[in-house]
C-alpha cells in the first residue's frame, strides 16, 4: 500500500507516536506536578527555622552550594526562606481558591434556579465585581480588613469568583433545559432536590477544573498585594514579603534576593497551571484536538 | 491522503452508455483519530470500501441521512479533509489519478464545490469580493459581472455581506462563486437545505444546466425526492459506505427494480408511496460491526450476513453490496 | 436609524454606569468605614504620641471624622455631585487634582504598553495559530503560558536588575531623577524612566491577547468559509490576508480594550516597583497610609476607567462588524 500524508492542509501530519502516548502524559504531567508542590509543603515542615534565624557570619552571600539561593543582610538562607514562603502561599491559594469556587458554585446555582429576581441580582453583583480592577479591589478589601492573613484570604476569596460564577450560571441554565431535568421536574421533585440528584454530579468536574485553574491566580494576588504591602506582615516568610525587602538591597548588586524567590514562584504557579489545563482535558477531551 | 494505487485496475465502471468517466471512486476510506473523556484514543473510520464514478453530462445523487459521512467524500476528492483524517483509496479524474498535489492544482477551477448554507462565505467580506477572489483568469470583476448576470443577482447584491442575503439569493450567489472559473467536475453538497420548493426546483435547474454544457455533478444530499427531480444516477450511502448504485429510473412502482433491502424500504418509506418507516437506526461509526451494516434492520438477515462486508457486485445495470441481492 | 439605536444603546450604558458606580461607592465607603486603620494616626503618622486628645478631636472634626458613616457618605456623595472628591490626606491637596496629575504619567505608561502589547500579542497569536503543533506554535504557546504565571513585580525587579543595576543602561526608579527639580526635568529625563515600567507591562500584557487570537485563528482556520475557500483553491498566506486576519482583528481589538481591569492592575504592581509617580502608585500610599478621601477618588476613577474600556469594544462591536452595523439600519 503506498501511504502519501495528507499534505494539502496547512496543519501538521498526524503525530502517531505522541497521539498514543497522550493519555500517559497528560497523567505524568499532573501526578510530577502534585508531588513537586506536596514536596514543597513536605520540605517547609521539615527544614528547621535555624537556617531563617540571624546569622551575621553569613551575611550576604551569592549563591553558593552551601546556601543555593544565597543569604540576605541578616543571614539568613534564602533557599529556606523561598521554601517556607512558597508553602506559606500554597496554603493560603488553596484555602482562599476554596472559598471562591464554593462562593462561586453555591451563587452561579442560586443564579441559575432560584428566579429572576435572585438572577438578576446576582449578576449585578458580578458586575460590580468586575467593574473594578482586581487588584484595586484586593488594596480595598484588605485596607477594610486590616492587613494580615486574614485580609489577603478573604481579599482574593472574594475577587475571584465572579468569572467562575458566570461559567456556572451558564452551565446550569444549559443543563435545566436537558430532559432528565425536565423530567424529575414533571415529577414533582423540588428545586432543592433537582440541584442536589442532578445539578450538583454533572458540576462537580467543573468545580474541581475551576479550583485548579482559580489558584494559581490566588497564589499570584497573594504575593502581588503582600509585596504591596497590604497583605502578609514582614515577619512571615512570604514571597511577596522577601520581593519587597529585596528591593533596598537590587542596587547594591544582590540579585539572588529577587531572582530565585520569584523565579520559584513562578514554576509553583505553571505547575498549577498545567496541571488545571491538563485535568480539564481528561474531562473534556474536546479541548484536546491538537 | 493515502492513495492505493494498482493500475490493474483500470477498467472503467461505467453504468448506462454514451458517458465519458469524468471521476471515479474505489474503495475510499476516511477515518479519523479521536479521544474519549479520559483521553483513551480510538480510530474512527467514517467512510469505508465506498465506490462511485461519474461521468461529463451526468447528475449523480450521493443520497443518504443526515451524519453518515456524506460532506467527508466530498472534502475527501477535494483534498480539503481535516489534519487528523486518514485517508486510503483510489481516485480517478479523467482517468488520471487525483494525487494531493493535482488536487491542489485543479481544486477551484477543475472541481469545485457548491456549499450549503451562507456559513461558506465569509461573513466579513462583501459578497462580490468574495466572489472575485475566486477567479483563475481574466479580469476578476468582468468575470464576477459576468457571472451575476448569469445568475440574475444586481449590483447591490454584490454590495452586501453574506447574513444580508435571502435564501435563494444566498444559492445564487454560492453557485456563481463555485462555477466562476468553467469548472468540469461540480459537488453540490446539500445545496438545497431547507429552502421553499421554489428555490430547490430552481437551484437543481441550474445544476441540470450545468451538465448540459458538458460538467458532471455531484449531488449530495439527504433527501432522495430532490435527488430523484433531477439525478441520473442514484448511489445510496449507508453507514459510511454505497451500498447500492442505481438509475434513478429504478426508483418506480413498488421499488422492484431496486436492488438493496435499504433501498427498498427507502423508497416505501416516501409520503407518496406506503410512508412506512424502517425500523432501527443507522449505527453510528464507534459502533460499526464486522458484517452488512444494515443487517440489524434487515428482514432477510443470515448468519452470512453479519460475518463479512459484502463486496460490491454488478447486478442489472447498477451495483449493489448484499449478499442476497436480486 | 444606525444612529438612533447607537444612542439609546450609549445612553442605556450610561444609566448602567450610573447605577454601577454608585453600588460601587456605598460598598466601598462601608468598606472603608469599618477598617481597624486609624486615618487620624495614619495623617499624623510617628508624632502620634505627642498629639493631645483635643489636637485629636480637633483633627477629627476637620476631616468630619468624628460623624456617623451614612452622614459622611451623603456629604461625600453631595460634594461628588458638584465635582468635589474631598482633599488627600497625605498630599495635602484637592483629590481631583492628585489624580488629574498622576492620571497623565499613568495614561501615557499605560498607552505605550497597551499599543505595543496588542501589536505584539496579536502578531504572536496569529503565527502560533498558523503554526499550531510546529515547534515555533509550540514555543509561543508555551512561552505565553508562562508570562501569565509570571509575577509582574518580579518581572520588573528582574528588569531592573538587568537594565538598570548591571548594564547600567536606565535609572533606578522615580518618574524624574532625585534631588533635580521638576522644572529642569527634561524630556529625556521622563522617557528613560518610562522605559523599564512601560517594557514590564508590555511583556506582561502580551499573553492574554496572543493566547485569544491564537484560539480564535484556530477556530476560523476550522470555519466553513475557510473550508470553501481552500475548495476554491486559496491556500497558505493568501488565506491568511484575505480571510484570517479580517475576522481574528475585531475580537483582538476588542479584548484588548476589554482589558484596561488588568492594565490598571499591571501599572500598579509596575509603578510600585519602579516609584513611577503615577495612579497606581498613588492607590498603593492611599491604601497603606489610610487616605480615605484619596483613595476613594481613585477607585470611582478606575472603575470608570474599566467601564470605558468596556464601552469601547462594544461600540467597536457596533460600528465595525457589519452584521451588527447593518443589522441595526433594518431595524
Amino acid at each position: 500500500m503506498n501511504q502519501l500524508n495528507h499534505a494539502l492542509s496547512l496543519e501538521e501530519k498526524p503525530r502517531k507516536i505522541i497521539r498514543f502516548n497522550r493519555r500517559q502524559s497528560t497523567l505524568i504531567t499532573i501526578l510530577s506536578g502534585l508531588a513537586l508542590l506536596t514536596a514543597i509543603i513536605a520540605a517547609s515542615f521539615l527544614m528547621s527555622d535555624e537556617a531563617i534565624k540571624t546569622h551575621f557570619e553569613a551575611r550576604n552571600l551569592s549563591p553558593s552550594w552551601q546556601h543555593f539561593f544565597g543569604t540576605d543582610w541578616l543571614g539568613r538562607d534564602m533557599f529556606t526562606r523561598t521554601v517556607k514562603g512558597l508553602s506559606l502561599s500554597i496554603g493560603i491559594g488553596l484555602l482562599a481558591s476554596t472559598v471562591s469556587v464554593i462562593v462561586a458554585l453555591i451563587l452561579g446555582m442560586a443564579a441559575a434556579t432560584l428566579g429572576k429576581t435572585v438572577d438578576t441580582l446576582i449578576s449585578w453583583l458580578v458586575d460590580v465585581f468586575m467593574g473594578l480592577p482586581h487588584l484595586v479591589a484586593l488594596i480595598l478589601i484588605a485596607f477594610a480588613l486590616g492587613s494580615g492573613a486574614k485580609g489577603v484570604i478573604i481579599g482574593v476569596a472574594c475577587t475571584h469568583w465572579p468569572n467562575l460564577t458566570r461559567i456556572i450560571r451558564a452551565e446550569v441554565l444549559q443543563l435545566r433545559t436537558s430532559q432528565f431535568v425536565q423530567v424529575s421536574r414533571h415529577m414533582g421533585k423540588s428545586r432543592i432536590w433537582i440541584a442536589v440528584q442532578h445539578l450538583l454530579p454533572h458540576l462537580l468536574p467543573q468545580f474541581f477544573v475551576g479550583l485548579v485553574l482559580l489558584f494559581p491566580h490566588a497564589i499570584l494576588h497573594e504575593a502581588s498585594i503582600t509585596f504591596l504591602g497590604f497583605g502578609l506582615s514582614p515577619h512571615q516568610p512570604a514571597i511577596g514579603v522577601i520581593l519587597s525587602e529585596s528591593m533596598n538591597y537590587l542596587s547594591v548588586g544582590m540579585w539572588w534576593l529577587a531572582f530565585f524567590p520569584g523565579l520559584s514562584l513562578l514554576v509553583v504557579v505553571r505547575v498549577f497551571d498545567m496541571v488545571g489545563d491538563n485535568l480539564r482535558l481528561m474531562f473534556d477531551p474536546h479541548s484536546a484536538h491538537e | 491522503m493515502t492513495i492505493e494505487y494498482n493500475p490493474d485496475d483500470f477498467k472503467s465502471t461505467e453504468i448506462g452508455p454514451g458517458y465519458k468517466s469524468l471521476l471515479e471512486v474505489s474503495d475510499l476510506s476516511v477515518s479519523f483519530v479521536q479521544y474519549q473523556k479520559g483521553l483513551r484514543q480510538r480510530v474512527l473510520k467514517v467512510i469505508s470500501n465506498l465506490d462511485i464514478s461519474l461521468g461529463s453530462g451526468e447528475i449523480l445523487a450521493v443520497v443518504g441521512s443526515s451524519g453518515s459521512g456524506k460532506s467527508l467524500l466530498a472534502h475527501a476528492i477535494l483534498g480539503i479533509l481535516p489534519n487528523n483524517a486518514i485517508c486510503s483509496g483510489k481516485i480517478l479524474y479523467k482517468n488520471e489519478l487525483l494525487t494531493p498535489e493535482r488536487q491542489k492544482k485543479i481544486r477551484g477551477s477543475e472541481i469545485t464545490l457548491v456549499p450549503q448554507s451562507v456559513n461558506f462565505l465569509d461573513p466579513l467580506m462583501r459578497v462580490s469580493a468574495q466572489v472575485r477572489t475566486a477567479v483563475r483568469q481574466g479580469n476578476p470583476e468582468e468575470a464576477q459581472k459576468k457571472i451575476f448576470r448569469r445568475y440574475d443577482l444586481s449590483e447591490g447584491v454584490g454590495n452586501q455581506y453574506p447574513f444580508q442575503l435571502s435564501g435563494g439569493m444566498a444559492r445564487r450567489v454560492l453557485i456563481s462563486a463555485a462555477v466562476i472559473n468553467g469548472s468540469k467536475l461540480i459537488i453540490a453538497d446539500e445545496p438545497t437545505p431547507g429552502l421553499h420548493p421554489e428555490i430547490v426546483t430552481e437551484t437543481l435547474n441550474h445544476l441540470r444546466e450545468l451538465t448540459d454544457e458538458g460538467c458532471g455533478v455531484m449531488l449530495i444530499t439527504h433527501d432522495i425526492s430532490t435527488a430523484l427531480q433531477v439525478a441520473d444516477k442514484i448511489a445510496v450511502f449507508y453507514a459510511g459506505t454505497t451500498i447500492e448504485i442505481t438509475p434513478a429510473a429504478d426508483f418506480h412502482g413498488q421499488g422492484q427494480a431496486l436492488r438493496h433491502p435499504y433501498t427498498k424500504a427507502l423508497w416505501q418509506s416516501l409520503p407518496q408511496n406506503d410512508f412506512t418507516p424502517i425500523p432501527g437506526f443507522q449505527p453510528l461509526p464507534a459502533n460499526f460491526s464486522e458484517g452488512c451494516l444494515f443487517a440489524p434492520r434487515c428482514g432477510k438477515i443470515t448468519s452470512e450476513c453479519t460475518g463479512s462486508l459484502p463486496v460490491m457486485q454488478d447486478l442489472r445495470s447498477g451495483k449493489v453490496r448484499c449478499h442476497h441481492a436480486t | 436609524m444606525v444612529n438612533k439605536s447607537l444612542f439609546k444603546f450609549i445612553v442605556n450604558k450610561f444609566l448602567r454606569m450610573i447605577i454601577l458606580l454608585t453600588t460601587l461607592c456605598a460598598l466601598t465607603f462601608s468598606l472603608v468605614s469599618h477598617s481597624p486603620i486609624d486615618p487620624v494616626q495614619a495623617y499624623i503618622g510617628a508624632d502620634m504620641m505627642k498629639v493631645s486628645h483635643a489636637q485629636r478631636e480637633k483633627i477629627e472634626e476637620y476631616w468630619g471624622l468624628n460623624q456617623p458613616p451614612i452622614e459622611r457618605f451623603e456629604r461625600w456623595g453631595k460634594n461628588l455631585l458638584h465635582g468635589d472628591l474631598g482633599n488627600s490626606m497625605i498630599f495635602r491637596r484637592p483629590v481631583i487634582q492628585v489624580i488629574g496629575e498622576r492620571f497623565w504619567a499613568s495614561i501615557v505608561l499605560m498607552g505605550l504598553a497597551w499599543v505595543i502589547s496588542g501589536l505584539l500579542g496579536f502578531i504572536m497569536g496569529i503565527v502560533s495559530g498558523m503554526q499550531r503543533g510546529k515547534w515555533l506554535g509550540r514555543l509561543i504557546k508555551w512561552y505565553c503560558l508562562t508570562l501569565a504565571s509570571t509575577p509582574t513585580f518580579w518581572l520588573g525587579l528582574v528588569l531592573l536588575i538587568v537594565f538598570s543595576v548591571w548594564l547600567k543602561w536606565l535609572p533606578i526608579g522615580l518618574g524624574v531623577p532625585a534631588g533635580v527639580l521638576s522644572a529642569d526635568v527634561t524630556l529625556g529625563d521622563r522617557i528613560t524612566h518610562l522605559i523599564l515600567p512601560a517594557m514590564t507591562l508590555s511583556i506582561v500584557g502580551v499573553a492574554n491577547i496572543a493566547l485569544h487570537t491564537r484560539q480564535k485563528m484556530i477556530d476560523v482556520m476550522a470555519s466553513d468559509y475557510i473550508l470553501f475557500a481552500r475548495a476554491r483553491g486559496e491556500s497558505g498566506l493568501q488565506l491568511l490576508f484575505r480571510h484570517g486576519l479580517r475576522n481574528v482583528a475585531l475580537p483582538a481589538i476588542t479584548l484588548q480594550f476589554a482589558s484596561f481591569s488588568e492594565l490598571f492592575g499591571g501599572a500598579v504592581l509596575a509603578e510600585q516597583v519602579f516609584s513611577y509617580p503615577g495612579l497606581g502608585q498613588a492607590t498603593v500610599q492611599a491604601g497603606l497610609r489610610g487616605d480615605l478621601p484619596l483613595l476613594l477618588g481613585l477607585v470611582l476613577f478606575s472603575a470608570v476607567f474599566v467601564f470605558f474600556g468596556n464601552l469601547t469594544a462594544d461600540l467597536i462591536y457596533r460600528v465595525v462588524d457589519p452584521r451588527l452595523k447593518e443589522a441595526g439600519d433594518t431595524v
